[in-house]
């Protein structure tokens, strides 16, 4: 293939992996930013909306666009709920010790995993687009549908900037990530708060799952990769910063398509992990933020 | 540990220290009575590592579905040599080193007559020298060529399906022949791949094509776009055979890739197996060609012995399962399952085979087998057995997909398959 | 998660240099445990002899994970590419060169301790959750690379030792790998000079140098010690015994592969340490030795082991976060540590 076309496949497949990795990142940037604690599970809750989309497309009837609808409201609804339960069942349990944090959080991952294996089996399950049509270049086609997760992706990611932003629910958060004891000593209901963001987080990746589900089938073992560039993201970007993660998601989506067309992706995962590893030992505030806190 | 649950309330440190030893002591303890316990002569002990879960799980799902099927007519016709035949199942979790110890489990706890059941090559390459040190016969059901080329050891069969070297062999002349002689090949990054890659490259090459691209990807990859770029142009034919979960995102991102005017393709059955042909993301496929080592959809010229193996597994007549539609079987590979087992069985019986002390005359009895005839033992055709490279040959299918379904195009003699030995193990020592 | 806040501050000044056995009972216990283990390959069935073999080598994984998490307060999430790092060392140079048990083994254990020494200079920079995430990261990478070079480690299919790499002489005996008795005694001779090491470094002032560094970081500095000097003692340390039960783990099964580098394998170091008792001299034998014949049990029962995993991860974090060792030491028996 020539070079142009070459640069061109390796872009639209770069903004589409920018931009679910782009929802994703933010879940697991919004959990840390609010409640300092890293949540090792986040990927498994991508793989949770996913199935449980695949479960939607399966058992209503009609045309695919209707279970697809149908599974961009249940799956993060249900996945939710988890991890709301999750929080006050597990975390606030142990005071979101960082550490515990992480921990606890590799429970829940093998937990998921095996119960997604257990509940849907291993194998791999196709979703139907809700529309079919290939956008056909000289030199190759492109799924349309790839293009719409990219809209929808900057659309959702505009409504959380304007909930966190605009509204009283955005403003508690934001009290409460920015001085914890202040936040309650104004009678900020911290915990619930808490609760509230990590089921917004576990939320964020179960919508990015149900996009993602129709371009590549749902499965139990799927959410390692999210995670890992979730964390590369948030990384990158400084933790807990949003508009950093976005920019951070951004860069890291068209850098690993572009690397991964020229080299050989693993190669190009390599090259990322490492970033992260050296950005935070040399440049802990992110790449994109003048100033921040240090985890 | 279920009882750590319902004690939450009232729970102590000590109490559910307590409960966590007694926990211990009584996991531990079967490994001790077992082993005491377990006696020859009562019945044939067979152990089953089968992939129930990691990336093999689709595969094991079904291996284990099958060898139920195959050891319910085994022990229904008055068991082997009048004993009773019990399988043990353990699972593999697909990773090499629960491999080994699950072996190990086998000879040392279940002190079982043999083990059969391994499929994935990364798994039986681990495994395989742990079988040979422990004395244990070990039949693979993984068409990985390694057995053949000797690697392994005098404790390894491979008496059903047919390894990647003659498959590929087999295939290589008529794909050049009715397909096209410049060839890109895109496979997983591991042994089986490169089996593949190996023996492709050498049969195209030896039909005077050539390979103008070879992609390998890793067996975890979940997003394939990226690797397509990597097709050259003047591809005649795509060759592909890929394995694991993410299979159905490589061959729809593929069509959507490739679009109307792709060249010929010519796939692995492996790259969809336990995948519906009739989804819509598929229909690009439609006029594709798969081997097939047993064709998953009933043909006209249906044998017997085929309807029977159906029936018995419980599988219609697409490949899928009776009870769900839309569950579809590893018909191309869980045959070797069920087919092992009789080769296990007629080995036995040729050996009057009665306890663990008679392995060896059991494994020289396989050994001196010279062939399978078609039938309800081996629903999948005739076979020469090679008692030096312990390896079957088989007929082997070309498949064309044909309105959604799989039609057999060519079938191939099982001399296409042969090649040359490259061992012997009957000169190795047992 | 596992600071030990109730334990005493460090006695920097008692017990003379001459005095080697700071903790006589701990020692006795020591000593007491490598006889009965050396007892249990008369009692035990085949299989269970089989099975300690592999618990004692996990075991030492854990006691070198052990030492940065237990007594140094330092939580990795990365130690697979130590344990992959001695594997892959020790098994390369006895594939490609040849080179005998022996050789290959201290070849393991030396890279290793190159290795963790590099990455303990600069994941060392780091605290807290970024530690944890910056040796994730590195051992991501690590395990990566075990895959990009597939055309000489194998990658995920991994190589399988030669037969004639399986046996050395000592002494002019045969030792062969392949022989169960043998691989359990050499096991266990290499376990027993770990833990005893492992009761001098933690037990003496450099152990004691540790925990001041994991209770009162700013203090021990006032003090005038370089706190990252001792934690990158501690951190070689630490990896360099996880690279050497790599190293054993891949000369006496024969096999080598990229699982093992992967980030389950980090994951169990953390789990066995945090179930046995963190910071306590015997906790990730405990721990391995429970959490493995678990593990084993289940798998026959169900496909869900894992979860049983995950559910106990979760269980002891929350009621006992200082494990069953570390529980016992806090109720009854302070010396246990």
């Amino acid at each position: 293939m020539d070079l142009a076309p070459y640069l061109l496949l390796a872009g639209l497949e770069g903004l589409v992996q920018a931009s679910v990795l782009m929802l994703t990142a933010l879940g697991l940037s919004l959990v840390f930013g609010v409640m300092r604690v890293v949540n090792v599970a986040h990927g498994e809750f991508f793989m949770a909306g996913a199935l449980i989309a695949w479960a939607c497309g399966a058992y209503i009837p009609g045309p695919p666009a209707l279970g697809f609808i149908a599974g961009l409201l249940v799956a993060p609804l249900a996945v939710g709920a988890l991890a709301w339960a999750a929080d006050r069942t597990i975390l606030q349990k142990i005071g979101y010790n960082p550490e515990g944090t992480i921990v606890s959080t590799i429970g829940m991952l093998y937990i998921l995993q095996q119960g997604a294996l257990l509940t849907f089996g291993p194998d791999a399950r196709a979703v139907d687009a809700p529309f079919y049509y290939t956008i056909r270049t000289p030199w190759f086609g492109y799924s349309s549908y790839k293009l719409f997760t990219v809209a929808v992706a900057f659309a959702l990611v505009a409504a959380l900037w304007l909930l966190m932003r605009k509204s009283k629910v955005g403003l508690l958060m934001r009290a409460t990530q920015f001085d914890r004891e202040t936040a309650l000593n104004f009678g900020i209901p911290v915990g619930k708060v808490y609760s509230a963001v990590f089921a917004i987080g576990a939320m964020m990746a179960a919508v990015a799952g149900v996009l993602v589900v129709p371009n590549q089938q749902a499965h139990y073992l799927m959410g390692t990769d999210p995670l890992l560039l979730s964390f590369v993201v948030v990384i990158v970007g400084g933790l807990g910063s949003i508009p950093g993660t976005i920019a951070a998601a951004v860069l890291i989506g068209l850098s690993d398509g572009l690397l991964s067309v020229f080299f050989s992706p693993t190669l190009a995962k390599i090259v990322s992990t490492l970033l992260v590893a050296l950005v935070l030992i040399f440049k802990p505030e992110g790449l994109f933020t003048v100033k921040g806190r240090r985890a | 540990m279920k009882k750590l649950h319902m004690n939450n309330s009232g729970l102590t440190r000590r109490r559910l220290l307590r409960s966590a030893a007694s926990a211990g002591v009584v996991l531990a303890a079967p490994g001790l009575i077992r082993g005491a316990q377990a006696q020859a002569g009562d019945a044939i002990r067979l152990g089953a590592p089968f992939h129930r879960t990691g990336i093999g799980a689709s595969y094991g799902r079904w291996y284990e579905r099958t060898a139920n099927a195959a050891l319910k007519i085994i022990n229904e016709g008055g068991g082997i040599n009048g004993l009773p035949v019990e399988m043990i199942v353990e699972d593999d979790g697909t990773d090499p080193k629960r491999g080994v110890e699950v072996m190990e489990k086998f000879a040392a706890e279940h002190k079982v007559d043999a083990v059969f059941g391994h499929l994935f090559s990364h798994v039986v390459a681990a495994t395989a020298p742990r079988a040979g040190e422990l004395k244990m016969p070990y039949f693979l059901c993984s068409e990985a060529h390694t057995l053949a080329s000797g690697a392994f050891n005098r404790y390894c069969f491979q008496p059903s399906i047919t390894d990647v070297k003659s498959q590929v062999s087999s295939m290589a002349p008529w794909i050049s022949s009715n397909l096209g002689k410049k060839v890109t090949l895109i496979y997983p990054d591991f042994n089986f791949g490169y089996d593949h890659r190996d023996n492709m490259t050498a049969a195209i090459k030896a039909q005077g094509g050539e390979i103008v691209a070879d992609i390998a990807i890793p067996p975890t990859e979940t997003s394939f776009t990226r690797y397509m770029p990597r097709i050259p142009f003047n591809t005649d034919v795509i060759y592909h055979v890929m394995v694991g979960p993410a299979v159905l995102t490589f061959v729809k991102e593929l069509g959507e890739h490739l679009g109307r005017n792709r060249p010929e393709i010519f796939g692995f059955i492996d790259s969809l197996e336990a995948v519906d042909m009739e989804i819509p993301q598929l229909e690009f496929l439609e006029g594709t060609y798969f081997w097939e080592a047993m064709p998953r959809y009933a043909q006209e010229t249906q044998s017997e012995a085929d309807q029977a193996f159906r029936a018995a597994v419980g599988v219609d007549d697409r490949g899928a399962s009776l009870d769900d539609p839309k569950d579809i079987s590893t018909y191309a590979h869980m045959f070797s399952v069920w087919e092992t087992l009789f080769a296990i069985k007629q080995a036995m019986e040729m050996a009057d085979y009665r306890g663990p002390e008679q392995k060896i005359a059991m494994m020289e009895a396989m050994e001196s087998i010279s062939g399978f005839e078609e039938g309800a033992a081996f629903p999948q055709g005739d076979k020469i057995f090679n008692g030096k490279t312990h390896q079957s040959f088989g007929h082997q299918n070309i498949s064309q997909v044909t309105e959604g379904k799989l039609k057999v195009v060519h079938r191939t003699s099982i001399e296409d398959t042969l090649y040359p030995d490259e061992t012997d193990y009957t000169q190795m020592s047992f | 998660m596992s600071l030990d806040t109730t334990q005493a501050p460090p006695e920097t000044g008692r017990g003379s240099p001459a005095r080697l056995i700071h903790n006589g009972r701990l020692f006795a216990l020591v000593l007491a445990t490598i006889a009965g283990l050396f007892a249990l390959q008369f009692v035990l069935s085949d299989y269970l002899v089989l099975a300690v073999t592999r618990i004692l080598i996990m075991a030492v994984f854990a006691m070198g994970y052990n030492m940065l998490m237990g007594y140094t307060g330092l939580l990795s999430l990365g130690h697979a590419m130590f344990f992959g790092a001695g594997l892959y060392a020790a098994g390369l140079s006895s594939y490609y060169w040849g080179t005998s048990l022996p050789v290959s083994f201290l070849i393991g254990i030396l890279a290793s301790l190159a290795f963790s020494f590099v990455i303990g200079l600069l994941a060392l920079r780091t605290q807290g959750v970024s530690f944890m995430i910056v040796t994730l990261m590195f051992a991501q990478a690590a395990y990566l690379a075990t895959l990009y070079f597939s055309r000489v480690t194998g990658g995920d299919q991994g190589l399988t030792l030669p037969t004639d790499a399986r046996s050395f002489s000592l002494f002019g005996a045969a030792m062969d790998m392949t022989s169960d008795t043998v691989r359990f005694n050499l096991a266990l001779a290499i376990f027993a000079a770990v833990l005893v090491a492992m009761y001098f470094v933690t037990q003496g002032p450099l152990g004691r140098l540790f925990a001041a560094v994991r209770e009162n970081e700013p203090r021990t500095q006032m003090l005038g010690f370089d706190t990252y000097r001792v934690r990158l003692a501690a951190f070689t340390i630490s990896g360099t015994i996880s690279g050497l039960a790599g190293a054993l783990y891949g000369l006496v099964f024969g096999y080598i592969g990229s699982a093992f580098a992967g980030f389950h394998y980090s994951i169990e170091a953390l789990l066995f340490t945090l179930v046995g008792g963190p910071g306590t001299l015997l906790g990730p034998l405990l721990g391995t030795a429970v959490m493995t014949m678990l593990i084993d049990r289940l798998s026959g029962i169900t496909t869900a082991y894992l979860m049983i995993v995950g559910v106990i991860l979760i269980l002891v974090n929350r009621w006992f976060p200082k494990g069953i060792l570390g529980t016992i030491r806090e109720r009854a028996l302070p010396w246990l540590k």
